[in-house]
């Protein structure tokens, strides 16, 4: 019989070590699934995992791993700061949308007048539109006490709907023969967020991210902010008794969270894909809770994870690409992570113990 | 004596936990109608014991007999099968059903509800227990959830009964309708295993008396012929040193409390009805009553977890009743609530981190927001120290410590922190003897040096060692304290409200 014991103090070395053994595990697991699908299981991983890299088109898609990674770790470091605190904003996605909306029609209400200050300003609008969505949960909740979960998750399909009510009217391209999408503000200098570092892919999304991740590790690991944050998700009554209002953090978490994913909406719309459209966003905000939790909510962790994630979807399309493996196929692949990832986590807290049964 | 005229029979039981021998070589027998006590500290091994009994726990090695035949129960069921039945210290009853409802969720196989509902009346008016088996449990005060356990246990005619801790949730008068029914079950047969390390209650109730220390039976004994001291000393395993009440001279009012009333925090909880006391300078004001009268939320709501009507809360006769856990510590009144794990502590986090959660208005263990880990460090390590706390050191998680060392951290780093007035809950519940002495001295010595502090506590002796003043908590509303001296157990009692349901019982 198989027991598990739980460990008097959560081990340290395990918490590095269980991240490492879920990609092996997905590995192996991944392999067994693409051997069954009939691809050479070696080939389909290293196609994924080594050839983005280090193949000979690497220098291509290493640009990619940061255009990819940027927005996942910028959304995801916001969104870890409120799954410490036990808040649950799984709307990420929206705000992304209408940090992008609220940037894009900034520019083009002023378009085509160049100015230094209009890439600052759709900054802080981006980050505003993401930060207001947010807050339409967060003071539902206060107030009426609903549940952020579901109320996020639904504002996704208002902010997809809005989404595509822009692309195909207010913010259509006059000169754009009928196609809907907005202008492409890669062509608009003022408003266009560029590659800061040819050939390498970071633009200021990219900085954005790292300085998030700087930021948040400051905040939750050496701030007394962050501190009643993980106080409060870890045990919401000694959070009460330390002096946390709970109101006031919910307002904190998915206002933040919020203002994270809209800014890398605006940074995206401004960049990488330069156009509103009504399929401008590639669920980023969701993919973005997986990296916030393969990243074990940690900031350097996220780092890691958003890296991580970026590469098996570069080498996920890849695969599909070169080896026509069906995209549900990745979409299994890239679920197996997570699985294996919480899966393994228990090992942090819990050790295995394999022996005879205790009790007859 | 022969082994026939037993009904019980244990020899040799021994069983391990990694890094603690629970019962080693344990053996003692219990005759039938019988009430025999297992006597021991928390940790003697005393629990792990009577869930071997009751099939709960498998022991590695050892015999057990009853009714003169092998007996190795490998689950509970079977215990019961076997005229075994066990009341649990924690209850296990959901408090959105009725009592006969509760009842029958434990039997094997519940008659119809009307006929289980007419013998829960039977048996509950045989034995003295009144209860009436379509209340909701949720309304129902401790004691009455007690005799829902008991009266389940009943339901099954029990050869043995055992009962872990039973009283330290009764009121006095509650006490003693639960020994008249436990004599009453003794008289027709029924043994009875009686778990407490409460000594008064052992030499009144008992006929036999196996003491547990370390997991090992150092002694028997006819609690009658012994003093309580000498039933302690056998406890302990040393002598008793008792607490040093002396130097202490009442200064002026501290903190006033007038015309508090909340609603309740939860929708069984009770509301705080008016409660109002002056509490001075080195005064140690003790509140008793069973949990679940309003403890909680008083302590949540002078604490300032809760924030009451102006003017009901009044420090030096400054308004402190809007004030938050912060505040209210920046000015000197710090607490220490009863849940250890989850309240007064985070489990998964350190006792480093654990001192910061309540230690930065007064200590500095921040620089402009920023936590000072090295201040935060020797912070805990000063709690760890003069409190004794038993622990490898503070990056240690509080979950790993035991009852007793985090309770004396949790007190520790309240007092330290020099507090002006200082509420604790249940400062003993769950603490062996040696901690619970060394926190009561530490209450005293806290008080000594001008702190006013309040001590609710379900131990009513441990308010009369410790407690300048008195007063009773039940149903949310408060009596006015009363000096504590020459105060008896009887006049307490009353102060409390008598026992619930004696009404009933008068009918």
């Amino acid at each position: 019989m198989i027991q598990l014991i739980k460990r008097p103090t959560p081990s340290k070395a395990w918490a590095w070590a269980t991240p490492i053994i879920a990609v092996f595990a997905t590995m192996i697991a991944g392999g067994i699934l693409f051997a069954a699908l009939g691809k050479n299981p070696f080939e389909a991983i290293r196609v994924i995992f080594w050839d983005p890299l280090f193949g000979s088109n690497a220098a291509y898609f290493r640009g990619q791993l940061l255009v990819k990674a940027g927005p996942l770790i910028l959304i995801a470091a916001g969104l870890a700061v409120g799954f410490r605190a036990g808040i649950w904003n799984i709307g990420a996605e929206g705000q992304y949308i209408i940090g992008a909306i609220c940037g894009a029609s900034l520019a083009l209400s002023v378009y085509p007048s160049e100015s230094a200050w209009l890439f600052p300003a759709m900054v802080i609008v981006g980050a505003l539109g993401g930060w207001l969505w947010g807050m339409i949960p967060a003071l539902l909740k206060v107030t009426f006490g609903t549940s952020e979960i579901l109320v996020s998750l639904m504002l996704v399909y208002v902010a997809e709907n809005l989404l595509a009510y822009m692309a195909f009217g207010p913010l259509k391209n006059p000169e754009g023969f009928g196609f809907p999408g907005s202008r492409n503000l890669q062509q608009y200098p003022s408003a266009h967020n560029p590659e800061l570092i040819a050939g390498t892919g970071a633009h200021w999304g990219v900085a954005a991210a790292i300085v998030a991740i700087i930021a948040t590790y400051i905040l939750m690991h050496r701030h007394i902010a962050g501190f009643r944050i993980r106080v409060a998700g870890e045990a919401p009554r000694a959070a009460r008794f330390a002096g946390v209002v709970p109101a006031r953090l919910v307002v904190f978490c998915l206002g933040l969270s919020g203002a994270l994913a809209g800014l890398a909406g605006l940074f995206e719309v401004a960049g990488p894909s330069g156009q509103i459209t009504d399929s401008f966003n590639a669920g980023y905000g969701f993919t973005a809770i997986i990296v916030a939790f393969l990243g074990r909510l940690h900031p350097i962790g996220i780092l890691l994870a958003g890296l991580l994630m970026a590469l098996t979807y570069i080498g996920g399309d890849m695969a599909q690409l070169m080896l026509q493996l069906p995209a549900a196929a990745i979409q299994v692949f890239q679920g197996m992570l997570l699985f294996f990832l919480l899966g393994f986590d228990v090992l942090t807290n819990y050790r295995i113990r394999i022996g005879k049964a205790q009790a007859a | 004596m022969t082994g026939e005229d037993k009904l019980l029979r244990i020899e040799g039981l021994t069983k391990a936990y990694p890094g603690v021998v629970a019962n080693d070589g344990v053996g003692f027998a219990v005759a039938p109608g019988e009430i025999h006590a297992l006597l021991g500290e928390n940790g003697a091994g005393k629990s792990t014991l009577v869930k071997m009994i009751y099939g709960l726990v498998k022991p590695d090695s050892g015999t057990m007999e009853f009714r003169g035949s092998p007996y190795m129960p490998p689950e509970p069921r079977a215990a019961r099968a076997a005229g075994v039945a066990m009341v649990f210290q924690h209850f296990s009853l959901f408090e959105a059903l009725n009592v006969a409802e509760n009842v029958a969720l434990g039997m094997e196989n519940p008659p119809p509800i009307r006929q289980l509902a007419r013998e829960i009346r039977e048996i509950s008016e045989t034995y003295g227990l009144p209860l009436d088996p379509a209340r909701l449990v949720g309304d129902l005060s401790a004691g009455e959830r007690q005799r829902v356990e008991i009266v389940r246990c009943l339901l099954q005619d029990p050869k043995l009964l055992i009962m872990d801790e039973p009283t330290s949730v009764l009121t006095p008068q509650e006490v003693e309708i639960l020994f008249h029914t436990l004599r009453k079950l003794a008289r027709e047969g029924t043994a009875i295993l009686y778990i407490s390390h409460k000594l008064e209650e052992i030499r009144s109730l008992c006929d036999h008396a196996t003491i547990l220390r370390g997991g090992k039976v150092v002694g028997t004994c006819l609690p009658r012929e012994k003093t309580a001291r000498e039933l302690a000393e056998m406890m302990v395993g040393t002598e008793f040193k008792s607490t040093d009440r002396s130097g202490r001279t009442l200064g002026e009012t501290v903190l006033s409390v007038a015309g508090l009333s909340l609603p309740p925090m939860t929708q069984f909880g009770p509301a705080l009805k008016d409660i109002r006391f002056d509490l001075r300078a080195g005064e140690v004001l003790g509140v008793g009553g069973v949990a679940g009268n309003g403890q909680e939320e008083l302590l949540a709501t002078l604490a300032g977890e809760r924030v009451s009507a102006p003017s009901t809360v009044k420090l030096h006769g400054t308004d402190i009743a809007g004030l938050g856990p912060n505040a209210r510590r920046a000015k000197g009144v710090l607490a220490a609530p009863e849940e250890r794990l989850g309240h007064a502590a985070v489990p998964n986090m350190s006792l480093t981190e654990n001192a910061i959660l309540t230690g930065t208005v007064r200590k500095p263990l921040t620089r402009k927001g920023f936590v000072d880990l090295a201040a935060a460090r020797s912070f805990a390590e000063d709690v760890i120290r003069a409190f004794d706390v038993r622990t490898p050191g503070p990056h240690v998680a509080a979950r790993a410590l035991s009852g007793g060392n985090l309770q004396k951290y949790v007190i520790g780093r309240e007092v330290l922190q020099e507090p002006e007035v200082l509420i604790v809950n249940q400062p003993t519940w769950g603490v062996d003897a040696a901690a619970a002495a060394a926190i009561r001295q530490a209450i005293l010595d806290l008080a000594a040096k001008g702190a006013a502090v309040i001590v609710i506590s379900q131990d009513l002796d441990e308010l009369m060692e410790i407690a300048d003043s008195f007063a009773a908590l039940n149903e949310g509303r408060m009596s006015a304290p009363v000096p504590t001296e020459g105060l008896t157990l009887e006049q307490i009692g009353l102060m409390l409200g008598g026992a619930h349901g004696m009404q009933e019982a008068a009918l």
